[in-house]
């Protein structure tokens, strides 16, 4: 079995990650009813006995002693990580994997990147080290940050090049938080263009999340809850819509958001976790979604959101299930698929459903989306058995589509609109180290992979004929 | 004369558990003691506590697939996996079949000759190797490919007839295409035969003709595991004089491997239909074998939807091997199975029609007739037909476009 270490920077990255953390709990304590230390728990756990002088690490097929996260806590101001280790979760990390400093960053990338970069690099790669260390195989870096502050967006790139230098082996999946047009930060999208640049260089995958996203889905789900039609009952306890059961007892602001987020890490790693009919790996994902290295960005989209607690007919909520995977508001940026061109996509399904459904529905959505010439059938599918807690089956779409090309190219107006009066640029300079060249290359690089879907979109409603080949003799 | 299977991947890992299920329950319903004494010689060995342990090697890249179906088995209680007889790594080959063919095959290339040695030994008489795979991921696939040329290399006078599970055409994983081309141009030098299954035609045999609604991959494995076993069972053949053949693989071969350009086998099966049913059904042998044939020659799997309309061309009109327009399908060899009641009655005459056959093989030469009178799985007569034929055409010749497109578009 193998092990993921996820990498949490900054306050949206840490936000997450501990609700990510939470709810992980919790899974595994439903699935787990023995308490004993599992091959599913040992991919994100590790079991200590606190007692034992050497550090104590169980191996898989004891009872649980203790357990302990894999998992590196970085942030520049320490309000929200003392926050985790006030909280219950408290346990579950212990002080060698954190880091902390006093000032914050400043929303600044340029002090999260070079400053901090530099001064903490060697007690970064050591914390990492560790955590790598204790891992039998290590199979993928889960690296949570928000793309518009400065510590989560600079310092978050930084260790994503770390990664990429110290263990060029293993997978880099990215959940990268992008800001909204109407973001509170200023510079957010100085910041965003300038991690972005990182991103496409040194990610193996990125799952682009938008907060406004996250918002309408959660404004929807409590739409439902208060006013639903008589006779349906929205249930409470699954895992999107609630933290509760898990470990945290109130409902903090964004928690609610981030659960959505985390519901996500979750569903990916599922598979390689639990059992299934058709096993999807972490290491799959790159290897079926990417065509080009640089067109990495998937864009997921997860189901169901509720619940309804009223008797359906299974296979027709299963196929809408299907339905609104592909729908607009069930994508997690603000993107629409089913008009740009698909280059890709994988469905990760979890629960009781059989092979027969999957291809009942993939044949009946497929005429509506549009794939790329190459790759007219291209679907990669996963079936785990296990459902998600509070659901009798879920569904994870991770696309890669051309649809982020809108974002981006709304990303980079915002940038330009800044950029040209030279607003807020002095800031960064005066970090040491920086210089406009990283604006002007950051910027060309955002350009050239806008310019790379575009090219790919105009191929859209072409008939491209197939390129000549030996051929059979018919 | 004992086989000895390897089963690679999870779907070969899976495939290959629900096989030996359907063998080991057909050997010991049945109250013909020759007939599962020979079954279970030739894919069991007994223990010294009498329990039954498959002659079979798992190998698969992560550990998952491997515990499961050890344990299926050893739950059924009346066979199990042999203790010792997995390999398995932490991580799998992640769909790439240049990982696994390159990488992991050669890094773990000892302990798995190990192992199929340890399982050699066992045997008193070596009749072959069955390595099961599917061809769209990469463990399967890749180190499947690269065990099959260990295989050859360490055991050259061996028989190896590969069983491969092609994917569903709409797309399981997306570098399907790739991943199969390879394995197939690899194989094709490498094999003595190959022996091909098709998730999409399987898929339309569970949901039309045995009626599953939430068709799941067990049940697609366990039709595989019937139609395999349905050759692979004890049979009489023309060579074996009157007792089963101890020779079953190598006689296959000579049946149906006629040429070396020529590898690719496929299988029909008739009667197939949902268990609560057969106990209702009647049986003749002119309906299973007028129905056999011209599932043959329209090339369809199934008996329900047979295109009745395809004809063999008139002789008069040449030979053209080419896919005509009237979709015939023309054989190269054929090998019919027939188990049951009155088999030694049964009239074959329409499979010797030389019309269906190429021209520069006599009839006579291309069907090879195999026997047993011992019912197979509960159906009191069935018939298995294995023939090296053009069926598999115009699937693979999709899956050459696909990948070629795929290839191209860089």
């Amino acid at each position: 079995m193998t092990q993921s270490v996820v990498v949490q920077v900054g306050q949206c990255g840490n936000q997450v990650g501990c609700r990510f953390w939470d709810l992980a709990l919790r899974e595994h304590a439903h699935v787990n009813k023995r308490g004993l230390y599992d091959e599913a728990l040992s991919s994100f756990f590790r079991n200590v006995d606190p007692r034992k002088s050497d550090g104590g690490a169980c191996c898989v097929g004891g009872r649980i002693q203790h357990l302990k996260a894999r998992a590196v806590l970085i942030d520049m101001e320490e309000g929200v990580v003392h926050g985790i280790l006030q909280g219950p979760l408290r346990e579950v990390f212990d002080s060698t994997q954190l880091l902390t400093d006093v000032s914050g960053s400043g929303n600044n990338w340029a002090v999260g990147n070079l400053m901090y970069g530099s001064a903490y690099r060697d007690s970064i790669v050591n914390k990492l080290r560790k955590a790598a260390e204790h891992c039998d195989c290590l199979q993928c870096f889960f690296l949570i940050h928000s793309m518009g502050g400065g510590t989560g967006s600079g310092l978050g790139t930084r260790v994503l090049s770390l990664l990429e230098e110290e263990f060029p082996d293993v997978c880099r999946i990215v959940t990268a938080m992008y800001p909204s047009a109407e973001d509170d930060v200023i510079t957010s999208p100085y910041n965003s263009v300038l991690a972005m640049r990182e991103l496409t260089e040194h990610a193996d995958c990125v799952l682009p999340v938008e907060n406004q996203s996250l918002v309408d889905i959660v404004n929807k789900i409590s739409l439902m809850s208060h006013d639903a039609k008589p006779g349906c009952v929205l249930k409470k306890e699954s895992t999107v819509t609630s933290g509760q059961g898990g470990v945290s007892p109130t409902e903090r602001p964004f928690d609610a958001m981030n659960n959505i987020v985390a519901n996500l890490l979750l569903n990916i790693t599922s598979s390689s976790r639990f059992d299934g009919s058709l096993n999807m790996d972490l290491n799959e994902i790159a290897n079926n979604l990417v065509p080009f290295p640089r067109l990495h960005y998937l864009v997921p989209s997860l189901t169901p959101l509720y619940t309804l607690a009223d008797v359906n007919i299974p296979t027709r909520r299963l196929d809408q299930m299907f339905s609104d995977a592909f729908s607009k508001e069930h994508q997690l940026i603000r993107a629409d698929p089913k008009h740009s061109l698909y280059l890709a996509c994988a469905l990760m399904v979890r629960g009781n459903v059989q092979v027969s459904d999957l291809r009942r529905n993939i044949e009946r959505l497929r005429p509506s989306l549009p794939f790329v010439s190459w790759n007219q059938e291209g679907w990669k599918t996963g079936l785990c058995s296990v459902p998600p807690v509070g659901h009798a089956h879920s569904l994870l779409a991770l696309a890669n589509n051309t649809c982020v090309k809108p974002t981006f190219m709304e990303l980079r107006d915002r940038f330009t609109k800044l950029y040209k009066k030279k607003a807020h640029l002095h800031h960064y300079l005066h970090v040491d180290g920086m210089e406009q060249s990283a604006f002007s290359e950051a910027l060309s690089s955002l350009s050239a992979l806008i310019e790379e879907y575009h090219h790919l979109d105009a191929t859209k409603a072409r008939l491209i004929p197939d390129a000549p080949r030996l051929s059979i003799a018919r | 004369m004992s086989v000895v299977t390897v089963q690679l991947g999870q779907c070969g890992n899976q495939v290959g558990q629900e096989l030996f299920d359907v063998m080991c329950s057909d050997a010991r319903d049945v109250h013909r003691k020759t007939y599962s004494a020979v079954s279970c010689e030739r894919f069991f060995r007994q223990t010294t506590q009498g329990a039954l342990e498959a002659r079979a090697v798992l190998i698969d890249m992560e550990p998952k697939v491997i515990n499961h179906s050890m344990s299926k088995a050893a739950k059924s209680g009346r066979w199990r996996y042999g203790e010792t007889s997995h390999f398995s790594q932490k991580q799998g080959s992640g769909n790439n079949w240049a990982n696994g063919y390159c990488v992991l095959g050669p890094r773990h290339r000892d302990a798995v000759e190990e192992l199929v040695r340890r399982e050699v030994e066992h045997c008193d008489m070596l009749a072959g190797f069955i390595p099961i795979m599917s061809v769209a991921g990469g463990t399967g696939s890749g180190v499947g490919t690269f065990i099959t040329q260990c295989l050859r290399d360490v055991y050259p006078s061996s028989f190896v007839l590969n069983h491969l599970t092609w994917p569903y055409g709409t797309g399981e994983v997306i570098v399907q295409n790739y991943n199969s081309v390879l394995t197939l141009a690899h194989l094709y030098q490498l094999s003595d035969a190959i022996l091909v299954h098709e998730n999409d035609i399987v898929h339309k045999i569970c949901s039309q003709l045995l009626k599953i609604k939430q068709i799941s991959f067990s049940d697609i494995n366990r039709v595989i595991a019937h139609q395999l076993g349905g050759v692979l069972q004890p049979t009489l053949t023309p060579a074996s004089c009157g007792a089963y053949s101890r020779h079953p693989i190598g006689e296959l071969m000579s049946a149906l491997a006629c040429h070396p350009e020529y590898k690719l086998l496929s299988v029909c099966t008739i009667p197939q239909m949902a268990s609560s049913s057969i106990a209702f059904s009647t049986f003749s042998w002119p309906a299973l074998l007028k129905h056999l044939r011209q599932m043959l020659i329209s090339n369809s799997k199934m008996e329900g939807g047979i295109d009745w309309q395809v004809c063999p061309p008139p002789a008069s009109a040449g030979r053209s091997r080419s896919l005509s327009a009237g979709s015939f399908n023309t054989s190269l060899a054929n090998l019919l199975i027939l188990r049951g009641k009155d088999v030694y009655s049964a009239e074959t005459g329409g499979f010797e029609d030389p019309a269906i056959y190429t021209s520069w093989l006599p009839p006579d030469e291309a069907l090879s007739l195999w026997k047993s009178p011992v019912p197979f799985n509960k159906y009191e007569k069935s018939a298995t037909l294995v023939s090296n034929s053009q069926a598999l055409l115009r699937p693979l010749d999709d899956m050459v476009r696909k990948a070629w497109n795929m290839f191209a578009s860089r």
